[in-house]
């Protein structure tokens, strides 16, 4: 079985349907770049993956676990080996940036400090920040803010990392230093990455497939040589970021 | 119009009884959670030292003025009847027993609820709530069991607090105006207060304070729609306080007079 399988994956908020259907496998070690328009749902979807949301119907495996069927502890276990790095950082604002990094380590294994603090230092190194620890998360850029979002989620090593629109809303200098920041992790660390955008540059750069999620289904997916090739109409729009074309006819 | 008139009511008391379904889980959940290990005291006190230290200048003014207004609506009333003896004891009594727990508890809602409902509402739209769980924390634990014990402790504090500046005020008046003599009214004070007058003014307290942890985190848990929804839920949890204490106050003092009569 693959690293991540999602099977027929529904949900709906108050009768809106976000998810109908999704199909999707992530094998151990690669990298999946889902991309999709704003709003469609690839938040919703990364957040069924960490068991955070629960599927209407339909089934997550991760490591061929259902993760609906953990009980809360086994659950939290397996929360501890999948990193998430999240939108806007989603850091914890009354704390400084080390004790954010360190948070999951403190909260969950009985580490002493000496080992934690270690930890933290060896994280904020792989992003690049080895010298903000005692920062408040307030007087952060907002690309500060998402590496340190990802040391938080190197912090636990985690076998897989899920990251959330990493390339948004900075600029294209500090994105295109994320991508290589992925890439680098991914083939030191050999975690299985799942990154949601609708940056194509950085789709390009770091997928080794690209699925794309279109009125809550995978509508296509394939290497990122067979989606720039690609047949299919909205894929085509969507890719080459045209005004006109069948998703906003 | 009177079709809206119903549908609006309908729609009023659904939310209420969705409010009382999501606050019966939110409070089942923080006492499952209160007693699962690991036990951060830290985490209480420090809620603690700030519901406390927030509250306390709001809570001397307003407990001054109230002992002050009492004092001299009831000279008012008293002086009529030639009995201004009586002035100091029904200070002290509807103080301790009423106006101490009820004020302290309302001003309690409006100035820490509505920062817990900022708080905890803000960490939701920003996904801090999410990301606590991906980092396999339970937010009922980290964020809702160190409120609502902090605030059940703080509660009765600052009540105790409240009821002797109170009846500090109420000193004020009548030893300065009302010509009461300072070991007059302290004596009378002190004859005129039993303990259960105390203890069941506290005790209401511990439940007030609960309440208000518990209607902020719940509202600040359901935020909807960004920094506007925060303004929203902020806004809820304090009325929502304010409606509940009152409620709860009635049926205490109605239960109290009949089991401590
Ligand atoms: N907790 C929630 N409650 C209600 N609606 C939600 C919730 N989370 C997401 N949605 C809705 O689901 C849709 C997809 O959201 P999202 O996954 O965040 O989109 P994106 O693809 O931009 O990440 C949006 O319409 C959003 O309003
Ligand atoms: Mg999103």
């Amino acid at each position: 079985m693959a690293e991540i399988e999602i099977v027929s994956l529904k949900k709906s908020f108050n009768g809106n349907k976000v998810l109908d259907g999704v199909n999707l496998k992530i094998e151990k070690g690669t990298t999946c770049v889902i991309i999709g328009r704003s709003g469609c749902g690839k938040s919703v979807l990364l957040k069924h993956i960490e068991g955070i949301l629960k599927p209407d119907d339909g089934k997550v495996f991760v490591d061929s676990k259902d993760i609906s069927r953990l009980n809360s502890k086994g659950l939290n276990a397996l929360r501890m080996r999948i990193g998430m790095v999240f939108q806007g950082g989603a850091l914890f604002d009354s704390l400084s940036v080390a004790e954010n990094v360190g948070f999951g380590l403190l909260e969950n294994l009985c580490l002493d400090e000496k080992e934690v603090e270690k930890r933290v230092k060896e994280s904020l190194g792989l992003v690049g920040l080895a010298g903000i620890s005692g920062f408040m998360p307030s007087v952060l850029s907002g690309g500060m803010k998402k590496r340190v979002s990802l040391a938080r989620a190197l912090c636990i090593k985690p076998e897989i990392i899920l990251y959330d629109e990493p390339t948004t809303g900075v600029d294209p200098i500090t994105a295109d230093s994320i991508n290589v920041l992925i890439r680098e992790l991914h083939d030191k660390l050999k975690t299985t990455s799942v990154v949601v955008t609708h940056d194509m540059k950085s789709a390009y750069g770091i997928a080794d497939k690209i699925a794309m999620l279109y009125q809550g289904k995978i509508i296509a997916e394939g290497s990122p040589s067979e989606i720039q090739d690609t047949a299919n109409p909205v894929v085509y729009q969507f890719i080459n970021g045209l005004a006109h074309g069948p998703i906003t006819e | 119009m009177i079709v809206n008139f119903f549908e609006t009511i309908g729609e009023k008391t659904l939310a209420f009884f969705r409010l009382l379904g999501g606050l019966t889980g939110l409070i089942s959940q923080a006492f499952y959670w209160t007693f699962i290990p690991p036990f951060k005291k830290g985490r209480i006190f420090e809620q603690a030292k700030r519901a406390g230290i927030d509250s306390l200048p709001i809570v001397s003014l307003i407990a001054l003025f109230i002992g002050i207004i009492m004092a001299l609506q009831t000279a008012y009333q008293m002086q009529r009847l030639g009995s201004e003896m009586y002035i100091a004891s029904i200070v002290a009594v509807s103080i301790v027993r009423e106006f101490g727990p009820v004020v302290t508890a309302l001003v309690v809602a409006g100035r820490i609820g509505a920062s817990i409902a900022a708080e905890i509402g803000s960490m939701q739209v920003t996904e801090q709530i999410d990301a606590l769980q991906t980092l396999a924390v339970n937010p009922v634990k980290y964020l809702v069991v160190p409120r609502f014990l902090a605030l059940s402790l703080m509660l009765p504090l600052l009540t105790l607090y409240a009821d002797i500046i109170g009846i500090f005020g109420g000193y004020l008046i009548c030893t300065s105006k009302l010509g009461i003599s300072p070991t007059m009214y302290m004596q009378i004070t002190f004859d005129a207060l039993l303990y259960k007058d105390l203890f069941t003014g506290l005790l209401k307290t511990v439940f007030f304070g609960m309440l208000i942890a518990f209607v902020s985190c719940y509202e600040g848990f359901n935020v909807e729609g960004g920094a506007e929804g925060v303004g929203r839920a902020t806004t809820r949890a304090v009325v929502t306080s304010f409606i509940l204490i009152i409620t709860a106050d009635c049926f205490f003092t109605a239960l109290f007079y009949f089991i401590f009569p």
